[in-house]
C-alpha cells in the first residue's frame, strides 16, 4: 500500500457486452472508485457491481488464487482478478476478458468448455495398467518424482497463458501453454502406461510442442509460476527420444 | 408455454469432490450421468483444500501403530461425541482404500523418504529416523485432535490435486458436465424425488432435468456469514436450501458450524492447519505461545473449535493485536525455514505473499478463526439418502450423514468427499438399476413454472425496497455477530428475530438492473431467501440448544450435556416457519467421555448405554429415516 496514497481514485475502463441482449453492443464503460488498502480486483470489482452497475459480469470463486475462475486482461495483461492489487496499478485500470475463449458476457469468458476439450484431446488422465486393486498398497513413487509431477499438476487452468500466446490467439488447434503442460505431466507419470510412440503422436506436430514458437509470454505470466520453459524442454527431449527409440 | 425437457439416471448437482466421485461410481455401473455445476467442475471448492485428506496408512515412523480403530475414535472425540459412530467407522475404515484409489487416478502424494529427516514436534526440532522398507509410500503430516500423524497430502494443495485426479476420471468416462448451471428447486412429489429444475447462468433460462437420483452435493453454506469466511463465493448453500424447500426433508445439526483458527486477516483467505501440524505456533500480541498453557497436551493441534475458542478469548481479554479490521493473531512458521515453505507449505507462501504482502520465512502471518465448514446439511441415513424423499441423496459437506457431529477435525472432509461419493456411489448405482421414472408431467411443469414465477415477481417489484446485497450484508454481520464462537440466548434471541425480519425483507427487494440473459443481481437476489432460511435455523438451531457441544459454544451453558443433548437437531420448513426436532445422535459404541483435549466437565447422561442405544432406530425412524439396508 505504500506506493500510493491512501485514498486514491482509481478509474476503471471496462469492456462491456452481453450477448443476450440485443441491443447490448461492445462498448468500454468507465467507473470511479476509492481505493481501499489490500484492495483486490475481487474487491474492486465487487463493489462497482454492487454500488454502481449491477449488471455487470465477471467470475470469481474462491478469490485467493487457487481456483483460476478469475483470469482477465488487466491493462492489456492476462492475470488473476482477485490476485491482482490494485496498488500495484496505475490510477487507470484498463479491463478486458480473456482473448481466445468464448464470451459468456463482459469479463466473463467459457474456460469450461475450452479445458474439458483439451483433456478430451491430449487425454489428460492416467491410462492406468490394471484396474485399481482395493486390497493392495499403493504403488511407490520417489517423492522426488512426486514433487516434479506436482509443480506440473499445479496448473489451475485459469487461461492466463492460454490468452497470452500469440500461437493460440491464431490457431485454435494449438495445444496451447496449459495443453502441454498436462502432456508434460502425464508423461513424466510413471502409472500412465501410454508408450514413447503413444506420446510422440500427441507431442511432436504443430498441434503439440512444435507448434510454440518460443515467445514464452505464458512463462512470464502464469499466475502459479509453473515451470513451463522446463515443461517445453522436456517435451522436446521426450519427442526426440521417442523417435530414437523407434 | 413448453417446458424444456433434459433426461438421465442419475442428477449430480455440484461438480466438487463429493459429486464427481459419486458420479463416477454410477457412469462406471454404466448409468446416464449429468453433473449441474455453478462452475466448471475443477473451480469448485473442493479445489481450496490445502493441507490434506486423513486416512490411517501408518507409513512414517510418527504414524507407527496407527490404523482405522483409532482414527474411528480420533474423529468420534472430534466430534464432541455428536457423530452417528457407526458412519465414522464406516469411514475410517474406507478412507485408506480411498486414498490408494486417488494415487491410483494419479494424485501426486508426497512419499516417505526414507533415513534421517528434521521434523518440530511441539515446538522442538526432532531428528526422525524414517525406515527405508517404507521409502516412497504415501507420507502424513500431523494434524490436529489427531493421535498419530495421519493426514496424506500434496503439498499445501490436496484438494486441487484430488480434484484434478477425480475430474480427470470423469472426462475418462464422458459423463456430461453442464456448468454455469444452478439447481433452483427439485421436482418431487409424494416423497419422490424426480430430479431438479435448473437455471443456466449463461441465458437466464429455466429447464428440468428428469432423473431416477438425484444427488446434492453443493458443499457448504459458509457464506451466509457474509465475507467472514474462508469459503468461496459459490458456498451458498444451494443444495441445503432447496432440500429445505421441499418441506418434508429435514436438514441436520445447522447449528454446527466450524471456525478455523487460522484465515489470514482479514482477507478471510484459509491458511491450512498443516502449518501447525509441521510445527508452527500461534503468538498474541506480546509474542506469547499461549496455547502451551492453554492445551498442555495437544498445544497448536487440539481441534479447531478448541483452539478457536482459546484464540477468541485471547483476543477478547485484550491480547489480540489490534488492527483497523479488528484484532487478529499471530501465526509462526518463519522457523520451518524458506525450502520447506516454499515446497510443502508453498500454497501458504503463496497466498502471504499475494493477499498480504508478507513472506512468511520472515514475517509473523496475521490471523483470526473464521467461518469455515458446515458440520450440518441434508440429513442421510447411512446410505446417503435423504430423509422422507426417495430418490434424493446427499453427499459431502452438504449432507449430515454424520461423520463429523459438532465438529469435524482438519482432513476429514477431505477424505469424507471420496468416502461417501464412493460409497454412496455404488448405492445409488444399484438404487438406480431397479428404478424407472413415473413422474406427471403437470408437477415437472409446476416446478417449472414456480421457478419462473418467482423470477416475474422479483423482477416486478418497484420502490424503494432494500437491495439484495444489503440483506446480504445484514445476514453476515448478524451471523458473525450474534451466531459465532461465543454464543448466549439473548444475542441469539436478537438474532433469530433480526433474520426473521431480513427474512421478510426479501420479499420486497428492489433489483436495480432488469437485463436480459443471467442478469447477476437477479441471480443472486433469488438465492437470499434460501440463504436467509439456513442463517434462521442455524440462528434457531443454536437458541434451542442449552448446552455446548463441539464448535457449538453457549457460554450461558458452558457444559456438554448428555443427559438431555446427546441428539442431533433435525429441521423441517413448514409453511412459513421451520419446525424442529430431534433424534438420537446413532448406536453409541464409544462411550461418552472426555476428549483428550478442550474441557473435561461435563453433565453425564442419566439413562445407560443400552437404554440410548435400544431407541436409537425407531426414533429415528420417526423423522423420516428411510431404512438402511447394508450396502455389504
Amino acid at each position: 500500500m505504500s506506493k500510493h496514497e491512501a485514498g486514491r481514485r482509481l478509474q476503471f475502463e471496462i469492456f462491456r457486452y452481453n450477448p443476450q441482449d440485443p441491443d447490448s453492443k461492445p462498448h468500454m464503460q468507465s467507473f470511479e472508485i476509492t481505493e481501499q488498502p489490500y484492495m483486490s480486483l475481487f474487491m474492486a470489482l465487487n463493489e462497482i457491481r454492487e454500488t454502481q452497475d449491477p449488471s455487470l459480469q465477471f467470475d470469481f470463486a474462491c478469490r485467493s488464487a487457487i481456483c483460476g475462475s478469475c483470469g482477465m486482461m488487466v491493462n492489456g495483461r492476462p492475470n488473476l482478478g482477485c490476485r491482482a492489487q490494485t496498488s500495484d496499478l496505475p490510477d487507470v485500470i484498463n479491463l478486458h476478458p480473456l482473448p481466445v475463449f468464448k464470451l459468456v458476457g463482459d469479463l466473463s469468458v467459457d474456460t469450461g468448455t475450452w479445458f474439458r476439450e483439451m483433456v478430451e484431446k491430449t487425454e489428460a488422465w492416467i491410462h492406468a495398467k490394471e484396474a485399481f486393486d482395493p486390497g493392495a498398497q499403493e504403488q511407490r513413487m520417489d517423492d522426488e518424482l512426486a514433487q516434479k509431477i506436482y509443480d506440473s499438476d499445479r496448473c489451475i487452468e485459469c487461461g492466463c497463458c492460454v490468452a497470452s500466446c500469440g500461437v493460440a490467439n491464431i490457431k485454435s488447434e494449438f495445444a496451447g501453454p496449459a495443453g502441454l503442460n498436462r502432456m508434460a505431466r502425464f508423461a513424466m507419470d510413471p502409472r500412465d502406461t501410454r508408450s514413447d510412440s503413444d506420446w510422440f503422436e500427441v507431442i511432436s506436430n504443430e498441434q503439440g510442442v512444435f507448434g510454440c514458437i518460443g515467445m514464452m509470454a505464458c512463462h512470464d505470466i502464469c499466475p502459479k509460476e509453473l515451470p513451463l520453459l522446463e515443461v517445453y524442454a522436456y517435451l522436446r527431449r521426450k519427442a526426440f527420444t521417442s523417435r530414437m527409440a523407434d | 408455454m413448453s417446458t424444456q425437457l433434459m433426461n438421465t439416471d442419475v442428477l449430480v448437482i455440484g461438480g466438487g469432490l463429493a459429486g464427481e466421485r459419486c458420479a463416477i461410481e454410477a457412469a462406471a455401473a454404466g448409468h446416464d450421468v449429468l453433473i449441474l455445476s455453478l462452475v466448471p467442475p475443477r473451480r469448485s471448492h473442493s479445489c481450496a483444500a490445502q493441507g490434506g485428506m486423513q486416512a490411517a496408512l501408518g507409513n512414517c515412523v510418527k504414524a507407527e501403530g496407527d490404523n482405522p480403530g483409532l482414527h474411528y475414535l480420533d474423529t468420534v472425540r472430534g466430534s464432541d461425541w455428536g457423530a452417528d459412530q457407526e458412519v465414522a467407522k464406516i469411514f475410517a475404515d474406507e478412507a485408506p482404500i480411498a486414498v490408494r484409489e486417488l494415487a491410483h487416478y494419479g494424485v501426486p502424494w508426497t512419499r516417505v523418504k526414507g533415513g534421517r529427516t528434521s521434523y518440530f514436534v511441539k515446538g522442538e526440532r526432532v531428528e526422525i529416523e524414517e525406515k527405508l522398507e517404507n521409502d516412497g509410500l504415501i507420507m502424513h503430516r500431523d494434524f490436529g485432535g489427531t493421535a498419530k500423524w495421519r493426514a496424506c497430502y500434496a503439498g499445501a494443495g490436496t484438494g486441487h490435486a484430488a480434484l484434478y485426479a477425480i475430474d480427470s476420471e470423469v472426462v475418462r468416462l464422458g459423463v456430461t458436465v453442464r456448468d454455469r448451471t444452478e439447481a433452483v428447486a427439485l421436482i418431487h412429489e409424494d416423497g419422490r424425488c424426480w430430479g431438479a429444475v435448473a437455471r443456466c447462468l449463461r441465458t437466464g433460462k429455466h429447464f428440468a432435468v428428469l432423473a431416477k437420483a438425484t444427488v446434492i452435493a453443493t458443499g457448504g453454506y459458509g457464506r451466509v456469514y457474509g465475507q467472514y469466511t474462508t469459503n468461496a463465493t459459490i458456498s451458498e448453500g444451494t443444495g441445503a436450501a432447496i432440500a429445505l424447500a421441499t418441506g418434508v426433508v429435514p436438514l441436520g445439526n445447522m447449528e454446527a458450524v466450524q471456525f478455523h483458527p487460522t484465515a489470514l486477516s482479514p482477507s478471510g483467505i484459509l491458511v491450512t492447519e498443516g502449518c501447525r501440524g509441521d510445527g508452527g505456533y500461534l503468538l498474541d500480541k506480546n509474542l506469547h505461545r499461549f496455547m502451551v498453557e492453554a492445551e498442555p497436551e495437544k498445544q497448536e493441534l487440539a481441534s479447531r473449535d478448541v483452539v478457536s475458542r482459546h484464540m477468541g478469548q485471547r483476543m477478547r481479554d485484550g491480547l489480540g493485536v489490534e488492527s483497523e479490521y479488528g484484532p487478529h493473531l499471530w501465526l509462526d512458521v518463519r522457523h520451518l525455514g524458506e525450502k520447506h515453505l516454499t515446497t510443502k507449505l508453498r500454497e501458504v507462501w503463496e497466498i502471504c505473499r499475494d493477499f498480504a504482502g508478507m513472506n512468511p520465512a520472515e514475517e509473523l502471518i496475521p490471523v483470526r478463526p473464521t467461518q469455515h465448514y458446515s458440520m450440518g446439511g441434508v440429513r442421510v441415513n447411512k446410505n446417503g439418502e435423504a430423509y422422507n424423499m426417495a430418490g434424493l441423496f446427499a453427499v459431502g459437506e452438504a449432507a449430515c450423514w454424520d461423520m463429523h457431529g459438532f465438529n469435524r477435525l482438519g482432513g476429514n472432509s477431505l477424505a469424507e468427499t471420496i468416502v461417501s461419493g464412493r460409497r454412496v456411489g455404488r448405492y445409488i448405482a444399484g438404487f438406480t438399476s431397479s428404478a424407472c421414472l413415473d413422474v406427471a408431467t403437470t408437477v415437472v411443469q409446476d416446478a417449472v413454472s414456480n421457478a419462473e414465477q418467482r423470477v416475474t415477481q422479483l423482477l416486478a417489484n418497484e420502490g424503494t425496497g432494500p437491495s439484495a446485497y444489503e440483506i446480504r450484508d445484514a445476514m453476515g454481520e448478524v451471523m458473525i455477530g450474534k451466531v459465532g464462537i461465543f454464543r448466549t440466548e439473548s444475542e441469539l434471541a436478537e438474532g433469530v428475530s433480526e433474520l426473521q425480519n431480513l427474512l421478510q425483507q426479501c420479499d420486497q427487494l428492489v433489483l436495480k438492473s432488469r437485463v436480459p440473459g443471467m442478469n447477476p443481481e437477479l441471480s443472486f437476489a433469488l438465492r437470499l431467501k434460501g440463504m436467509l432460511r439456513l442463517a434462521l435455523v442455524t440462528a434457531m438451531g443454536a437458541l434451542a440448544r442449552t448446552e455446548s457441544r463441539g464448535a457449538h459454544f453457549r457460554s450461558d451453558y458452558p457444559l456438554r450435556d448428555d443427559a438431555r443433548w446427546l441428539n442431533r437437531t433435525l429441521v423441517r420448513w413448514s409453511g412459513d416457519e421451520p419446525v424442529f426436532s430431534y433424534e438420537p445422535v446413532g448406536v453409541l459404541d464409544v462411550e461418552p467421555g472426555h476428549r483428550g483435549y478442550g474441557s473435561d466437565e461435563r453433565i453425564e447422561m442419566e439413562q445407560s448405554i443400552d437404554e440410548y442405544n435400544q431407541q436409537v432406530e425407531q426414533a429415528q425412524l420417526e423423522q423420516g429415516k428411510i431404512p438402511a439396508e447394508d450396502s455389504r
